[in-house]
């Protein structure tokens, strides 16, 4: 919202030395948001005068070019009283004319300094100047013509060109519909100085009568008050006063026609939004009603709409003529040819006014001011305003027939002020600070409430320009803006209890630690996903992945749902660093997934808390929202370097970031083969949990890593990481152990291929028995040696008792038995 | 070589003279002090001091010697071997000391080696920069609260005095799920956390709620329709907007370190009234508006940028969450994470947060 300061204090009597910026700041304070200040005519500086041009001889020059040279008299300006010589290239002008003289010393906008030089054979003192080179236009077709009547040469121009208007513009929150108008500006102005003011819609407004143009309404809920005026006689031709034009201009309206631009002056004087119709245009009564289906209307600006029944319509004989509130039709629209013109001013019910413009996708000043809320009484005052000003400047009468319809227009009808109590102590208690009752009072009052005091509680009644003041907290606000939210002190509340962080929380954090420590790198990625990314991944066809939560309006029509996995994202920004020159990357990224459910969720009023079973049904309807954890590993995983060569990532380091996490987390976690996409099918495995498989790991299919353009051999791994969590135990059991001395045996044992490690490792174990403290594999040997189809694994266990130092009969027994186990049990052969 | 004679012939017994044994005694010695490294030194005594060395031929051969001789040469032998002894560990001693600090000086590495086998990792620091805010609110007394990011329209709109008609709701701000008439939208603010925390908790509350936000925001340089937001709420009796602004101005402080503070300026929002703008002290001029005499740029002069939002709950929120508005009142803020944090670390694109260059995490470590 912009607003010269000049309009604004047409209404407020602001003390003179008041300088701008102490007017912006007060006003931000009380919540009109200073966005910025623009002067006109900023960067000019020195001798800008109006010169009367005496003689202009045309030179034609070598270059094909004609240029004037002029005898300008610019008055005493110039020092001398006598003519002044200048150089101009523009022809729009005649000799008698008067012009803008820029004299040497003055400074043009862009630091264009001026001063007397020879160009084209004469010295030029000065420049006659052009709306462009003034900063004022980008209209360039010569130099600017004053008005014949304007100033004696010499008058500094400044004034004559209106330069040095100061326009502010302001932010205005959604709830401060008055403020849309200089009338509301104003009024905020004069309370932030305690300055009077002077209500522009205090105007004396003419009795309704029956011999206005006749207007019915048929739907009161969209329109409670419609008000009709009509001047006729009316000058079609008349141009639109300079003030008008200029002030439109510095509010970012483009001037159109007088008519027009009178409604658009009076909905910024006032923010009432006014429409204007061709009174010869219209065929028969005015009937406001609600669109009938199938109904079309040609709008103003050209566009042909399909009515909703829900659309607030005028109507004349021939059907709809304007969208109610939003924007007028172009059947009934003023032109060049207007003589008797039609003036409409409504109030309208706000929402139907932001449901039409959202659902035509039209935003107009009038639909913004009517979509937030008007001051319901302001009809009749604003149609006043509006026919005064066509008499005043297009000529013609105003019709003795005054048309005020709706239920509004009658004080008898009319709904009463909204009136709200409250605890007199309620916004000291609320804003936190001592507001003694008197402030209360004269706060609300400056806003324009009639404040009633009675006992511990006042009753405000709210004034019709305040449609935002409904509730308690509001008049809170209003007395907390008034008082400065500058004086609330800085208190912290007395008793916060917390218990800390979550266990799960902590843990989340633990887990991002080891992972880090591990030498992983966190990233962080947007979870939208389509068709190509799982097509990439491999999955078959049915895959439940595939089966996402589906986004109306994506940002991508590539990527409409939010993902199942994390892995098509984390590939993606894996094989962006392998792109940036990274030989090797270890990615992890921890975030939630989603799982559709088929479920609705209600909508509930507001005026209660849910019920449980509500509250259920409620939360029963969001996806299923596991938090995840994936990570790629693609490219070297250990650098090479003068202490050797460079690893490069494998299955095994997938499958360990899983293990590691377990022994972390104190989570024994159980690693079977897997055949899953987009894992390779024989370098896959499942982990698990107490027999509950929770993720993969390992490498990545060779097609994935070429369709994602990464490394071959890259791995990776996603899991569950909220089941994970839940799988770790409260608190971690302390171990016993025993101090003797160790003995260790190693055994070769030489099984099939298919039979794995885990199975050989367990039948030891089983089969050693409780002196057994550890058994690890430290070789697999495949080969002529051992035969084909076999593989010999080489296992050191470590011995110990609790108790005392084990004897070496006791050892090779506890070793025989876990060698007897593995035979039986995996057919293994001691070598 | 045979052990000790006991079948001798006094007559033929070689005496053990003085002067012979004193001369091997010397000649021991003498090659021990020559003896240069540790493998000469212990050539010298195999030589001298082994089984075949003259000494240890001598010691022998006492056995031989008539009863009424032994002793004399029994001291003799001995008292020369145990000088020789005594000598070869004094050598020993010296030698290996050499050859130790010589080993030593052979060993030494160049330390300025690159050691970095394996690349360090790294968090991100969204996530640091969400729990060092966190932190410093649970030393507060505070609690971390948390809820889904794909979320029910009501919890994210209606419960939060959002209207059907309110314009946030539109297409144009908020990614809605399919089918429309399921009413479940990506959450537009961390708000819905709030809500779920007054449904299923008793008063007092003091949560924070840091996470993930989507809004159909076009993505540059400082807009992406993903972010994150950390909102508080605090609901007790008495609670005030000088305990928001006490809250507030800590929290400053303790992220943006001594002297920094906020300013609340008149603002909307549905879920606050009265509602509030937040201001922070420019971190870079530190309010001064000028550094070294030039306008600043962080700031462009004002002493001040935009953090956040703020206000005292609505009271409908109160009702619609379940809280008796009568009793309670409360507080609730909202600040960016990403923007704090391009604030904190003077990061200026916002894409590099989302963008997984593994040079970001690396820069920040695992801790903000
Ligand atoms: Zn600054």
């Amino acid at each position: 919202m912009k607003a010269p300061l000049s309009w604004i204090k047409e209404y407020v009597d602001l003390p003179a030395d008041l300088g701008i910026e102490e007017i912006t700041d007060r006003l931000t304070a009380l919540g009109l948001k200073l966005e910025a200040i623009e002067t006109s005519g900023a960067g000019i500086e020195g001798p800008l005068v109006v010169g009367q041009v005496l003689t202009a001889e045309k030179e034609p020059q070598k270059n094909g070019k004609v240029i004037n040279w002029c005898s300008v008299d610019v008055g005493d300006a110039n020092g001398t009283g006598e003519p002044q010589g200048i150089v101009c290239g523009a022809h729009n002008f005649v000799p008698g004319d008067k012009v803008v003289v820029i004299l040497p010393g003055g400074v043009l906008p862009g630091n264009f300094q001026i001063s007397a030089r020879k160009t084209y054979g004469h010295m030029s003192a000065g420049m006659i100047c052009s709306a462009r080179e003034l900063g004022l236009g980008e209209e360039a077709d010569g130099i600017i013509v004053l008005p014949a009547d304007a100033p004696a040469p010499g008058t500094d121009a400044r004034e004559v060109l209106g330069l040095g208007e100061e326009i502010i513009e302001f932010e205005i929150n959604p709830d401060r519909a008055y403020a849309l108008s200089m009338r509301g500006i104003a009024r905020d102005a004069a309370l932030g100085f305690d300055v009077p003011f002077h209500d522009p819609a205090q105007r004396d407004t003419p009795v309704a009568n029956d011999t206005g143009y006749p207007v019915q309404i048929e739907d009161t809920d969209g329109c409670d008050y419609f008000v009709a005026r009509t001047v006729t006689g009316f000058d079609p031709t008349a141009p639109t006063p300079d003030f008008i034009k200029k002030r439109l201009e510095a509010v970012g309206v483009r001037s159109i026609s007088l008519a027009v631009d009178v409604t658009n002056y009076v909905m910024f004087e006032l923010g009432q939004p006014i429409h204007a119709y061709d009174r010869a245009k219209l065929q028969g009564p005015i009937v406001v009603r609600r669109a009938n289906a199938g109904e079309k209307l040609e709008t103003l600006d050209g566009t042909v709409r399909a009515l909703d029944p829900e659309d607030l319509v005028v109507c004349d004989d021939s059907g709809p003529i304007g969208m109610g509130g939003v924007m007028g039709g172009a059947s009934t629209e003023v032109s060049e040819s207007t003589t008797d013109v039609l003036v409409e001013v409504a109030h309208w019910e706000p929402r139907s006014m932001f449901r039409t413009g959202r659902r035509h996708k039209l935003t107009s000043e009038a639909g913004k001011r009517n979509e937030r809320g008007t001051d319901r009484l302001l009809p009749p005052v604003s149609a006043q305003r509006v026919v005064e000003l066509l008499v005043e400047y297009g000529g013609g009468v105003v019709e003795e027939g005054v048309t005020e319809v709706g239920p509004t227009a009658s004080p008898q009808t009319r709904a009463p002020l909204t009136e709200i109590t409250i605890a007199t102590d309620l916004p000291a208690r609320i804003i936190g600070i001592d507001v003694s009752v008197e402030t209360v009072v004269k706060s609300l009052e400056l806003v324009g409430c009639q404040v009633s005091v009675s006992g511990d509680s006042l009753t405000a009644k709210v004034p019709t320009y305040r449609t935002d003041l409904v509730d308690p907290y509001d008049l809170v606000e209003e007395v907390a803006r008034i008082v400065g939210y500058d004086k609330v002190p800085s208190v912290l509340p007395r008793r916060a209890t917390g218990r800390g962080l979550t266990r799960a929380q902590q843990l989340r954090r633990r887990i991002g630690r080891t992972l880090a420590g591990a030498g992983l790198v966190e990233v962080v990625d947007f979870p939208f996903v389509g068709e190509a990314d799982f097509d990439r991944l491999g999955l078959p066809a049915d895959d439940v992945l595939r089966h996402t939560v589906k986004l109306a309006n994506p940002l991508s029509s590539e990527e409409p749902g939010y993902t199942t996995t994390l892995l098509p994202g984390l590939l993606k920004v894996a094989a962006r660093n392998v792109s940036r020159g990274q030989d090797g990357v270890a990615l992890f990224e921890t975030a939630t997934v989603a799982f559709p459910v088929d479920q609705a969720a209600p909508i509930y009023g507001v005026d209660r808390r849910p019920s449980e079973e509500e509250l259920e049904k409620l939360l029963a309807a969001i996806p299923r929202q596991p938090l995840h954890l994936a990570v790629v590993l693609a490219g070297e995983r250990t650098r090479g370097g003068w202490w050797g060569s460079a690893e490069t990532a494998s299955w095994a380091d997938a499958i360990d970031v899983v293990r590691r996490l377990g022994t972390e987390l104190g989570v024994p976690v159980e690693v079977a083969s897997a055949s899953r996409a987009p894992w390779h099918p024989g370098r896959c495995a499942v982990v698990s949990v107490d027999g509950v498989e929770f993720g993969h790991a390992g490498e990545l299919h060779p097609n994935v890593c070429k369709a994602f353009g990464l490394p071959a051999r890259s791995a990776a791994v996603e899991i569950d990481l909220d089941f994970l969590i839940s799988k770790v135990p409260a608190t971690a059991a302390g171990p016993v152990f025993s101090t003797m001395p160790v003995a260790k045996e190693d055994v070769a044992l030489t099984v099939s291929t298919d039979v794995t490690v885990a199975a050989v490792e367990a039948a030891l174990r089983e089969g050693a028995g409780p002196l057994l403290e550890t058994v690890r594999l430290f070789d697999v040997y495949e080969g002529d040696q051992v035969g084909e189809g076999k593989k010999s694994l080489a296992f050191a266990l470590r011995f110990r008792a609790p108790d005392r130092t084990l004897k070496a009969e006791e050892t090779a027994a506890a070793r025989d038995a876990a060698v007897a186990r593995a035979a039986e049990l995996t057919g293994a052969v001691q070598r | 070589m045979s052990g000790p004679n006991t079948d001798y012939d006094p007559v033929e017994v070689t005496p053990l003279k003085a002067e012979e044994v004193e001369a091997a005694r010397d000649a021991a010695l003498k090659a021990i002090d020559a003896a240069n490294s540790l493998e000469e030194l212990k050539q010298t005594r195999l030589d001298h001091a082994g089984d075949r060395s003259p000494l240890a031929l001598a010691n022998r051969e006492i056995g031989a010697l008539p009863p009424a001789a032994r002793k004399e040469a029994g001291q003799r032998v001995g008292k020369a071997r145990g000088a020789v002894n005594q000598a070869l560990a004094a050598r020993q001693k010296v030698l290996e000391a050499e050859h130790e600090a010589r080993m030593l000086v052979e060993e030494t590495v160049d330390v300025t080696l690159p050691t970095d086998r394996v690349p360090a990792g790294g968090r991100h620091p969204l996530t640091t920069g969400a729990e060092y805010i966190a932190d410093i609110f649970v030393a507060m007394g505070w609690e971390v609260a948390e809820g889904p990011l794909i979320e029910a329209e009501w919890l994210n709109f209606d419960a939060l005095n959002l209207g059907p008609d309110h314009p946030a709701r539109t297409m144009q701000d908020t990614f809605w799920t399919e089918p429309a008439e399921n009413h479940v939208v990506l959450r537009t603010h961390t708000s819905p956390v709030q809500a779920r925390t007054m449904l299923t908790r008793e008063a007092p509350i003091y949560v924070v709620c840091p996470g993930r936000v989507f809004r159909t925001d076009e993505y540059d340089a400082t807009h992406s329709p993903m972010f994150h937001q950390v909102e508080g709420l605090a609901i007790d009796e008495g609670i005030s907007m000088a305990n928001l602004k006490g809250t507030l101005d800590h929290f400053a402080t303790q992220m943006f370190g001594e002297g920094i503070v906020t300013r609340f300026r008149p603002s909307y929002f549905p879920f606050t009234e009265p509602s509030a703008e937040v201001d922070l002290t420019c971190f870079v001029c530190r309010g001064a508006q000028v550094i070294d005499g030039v306008t600043c740029r962080t700031c462009k002069g004002e002493g001040w940028i935009e953090w956040g939002g703020c206000g005292i709950v609505n009271p409908r929120v109160l009702v619609a969450c379940g809280v008796d508005p009568e009793k309670y009142s409360g507080f609730a803020f909202g600040m960016g994470i990403d923007r704090t944090l391009m604030f904190r670390t003077g990061l200026s694109d916002l894409r590099t947060l989302f963008e997984g260059d593994v040079r970001l995490t690396t820069a920040f470590g695992s801790e903000l």
